[in-house]
């Protein structure tokens, strides 16, 4: 089967749905006019310019511009992680907390799954190595931003609560773990979701594209569910990391609730 | 030697604190709203960083355990937090005793058995008393503790207090808007006021 090449009048065509979208959203008043235009407009552009970076990757196929390719796309998901956050931690902790979980998860999950799953030679390849990465990296990112961004906004919601505990002589962590939980029941939950319902569902991208692309479907299928796998290791950790060493930062070595440490709020 | 001493404490922008109590003393704390009588309290349970020292029986805060620390100084929060179902979670293998010390605050057995959201303010802050007490700290910080509760209610209260001083030996800190109550419960006065904090004979 033939790939059918998309052309940019095609493309337009498609634009015309988000923009009618938009019409609509503009009618709503819902606020939200600006952020889809510029989300779209953005997702076109990086798109691009990854497809392009893609294929001078693919053309040289060197270890050394994987690599930097791969720290690229994780400081891009650490910065994604703190604006998603209503309350930030101060500093750039945040930035730093998110990146070390996502680093941590993703790297390690997506080298097991290059060197000893799939064992591509050399693991370099860039067919393999970057799509991977990719979607371990967009998928912890979404977890790791949702599950800090619970965290915080419970711990400053439920301070009363957390230091009353406190005073009666619990330790931080016990203080703290019914807002822990909750924040890690948060991240985990879209990809325990998206296991249960793919297939019957909703039809994963990637393996959409596989087959699309020509491949035999029981051959997209196993990725998928390799793919999968992944997702909910790698989210899983980074979600159980990043959660930790938060809400490790918002209490100093007298197990004191520092809530300055949260940015633009000292109440 | 005292029990509980404070040296150089600094709330707000006021004049650093020094203070010593001794065991079976209860100091009284008064002055308007917002002059920093919580933050004081809040101070001595180690809740805020603070660049002064707190030594109890001798021993600086620091060489404690901070949740050993909360234990020993504790604090009853004006407003108090109930994270679990039911009352009674929050007292867990209690007995006799806790039924005695519920009676004597005019509060039934029963209640142990109800929702934490249902609980008036008044009993939110009788049982949080309560709460506390099971710690056996030796220094009480009590921040309003009668502010919700009528004034049968606050004589029961204000009985339970002596009679664990009495029984314990230890030391109570006493926030009230109450000039009244202070003078009948404190021996010590300490008076906040706008920028200002000093040791005063009369409330």
């Amino acid at each position: 089967m033939n790939i059918i090449t998309l052309s940019a009048a095609d493309l337009s065509l498609a634009a015309i749905l988000v923009i009618a979208l938009g019409a609509v959203s503009l009618k709503l008043k819902l606020g939200q006019t600006r952020q889809l235009f510029v989300a779209s407009l953005r997702c076109t552009v990086q798109l691009l310019l990854m497809g392009f970076i893609l294929k001078l990757l693919f053309a040289a196929a060197s270890p050394g511009a994987i690599i930097i390719m791969a720290f690229v796309m994780l400081l891009s998901a650490g910065q994604a992680v703190t604006s998603r956050m209503h309350r930030p931690l101060s500093g750039r902790w945040s930035y730093f907390f998110g990146v070390a979980a996502m680093f941590i998860s993703s790297f390690t999950v997506t080298i097991f799954a290059l060197f000893i799953i799939i064992d591509i030679k050399p693991w370099y390849t860039p067919q393999y190595a970057i799509p991977l990465l990719g979607m371990m990296l967009g998928n912890t990112m979404t977890g790791v931003a949702l599950s800090m961004d619970t965290l915080t906004t419970s711990v400053f919601q439920n301070r009363n609560m957390i230091e009353g505990r406190l005073i009666l002589g619990e330790k931080w962590r016990e203080a703290v773990q019914d807002q822990i939980k909750g924040a890690i029941r948060t991240g985990l939950t879209p990809i325990i979701n998206s296991m249960a319902t793919t297939g019957l569902v909703s039809l994963p991208g990637m393996m959409t594209g596989q087959i699309l692309a020509g491949s035999p479907p029981m051959i997209a299928v196993s990725y998928q569910i390799l793919i999968m796998f992944l997702i909910a290791a790698g989210t899983g950790f980074g979600v159980i990391m990043a959660v930790h060493i938060t809400a490790r930062h918002l209490f100093d070595h007298r197990h004191r609730l520092r809530l300055d440490r949260l940015a633009g709020d000292n109440a | 030697m005292s029990l509980f001493t404070l040296k150089n404490l600094q709330i707000l922008d006021m004049p650093p604190l020094e203070l010593e109590l001794e065991a079976g003393q209860c100091l009284s704390v008064t002055g308007d709203s917002g002059c920093g009588k919580s933050l004081f309290l809040r101070a001595l349970a180690d809740l805020d960083p603070n660049p002064g020292e707190l030594f109890l029986d001798g021993k600086a805060s620091s060489s404690y355990q901070p949740w050993q620390w909360r234990r020993q100084v504790g604090l009853l929060p004006s407003e108090s937090s109930w994270w679990l179902a039911k009352v009674g979670d929050h007292f867990p293998g209690e007995g006799a005793a806790l039924y005695q010390q519920l009676a004597a605050l005019g509060l039934s057995a029963d209640i142990l058995n109800s929702p934490t959201h249902r609980l008036s303010s008044g009993e939110r802050q009788r049982l949080s008393l309560l709460r506390l007490l099971r710690n056996r700290p030796v220094v009480l910080l009590l921040d309003e503790p009668t502010a919700n509760l009528d004034e049968n209610s606050s004589t029961l209260v204000e009985r339970i207090l002596k009679k664990y001083q009495q029984v314990n030996g230890g030391v109570l800190i006493w926030v009230t808007h109450d000039r009244s109550q202070a003078r009948r419960v404190a021996h010590r006065h300490l008076r906040f006021s706008q920028h200002d904090v000093s040791e005063v004979k009369e409330v």
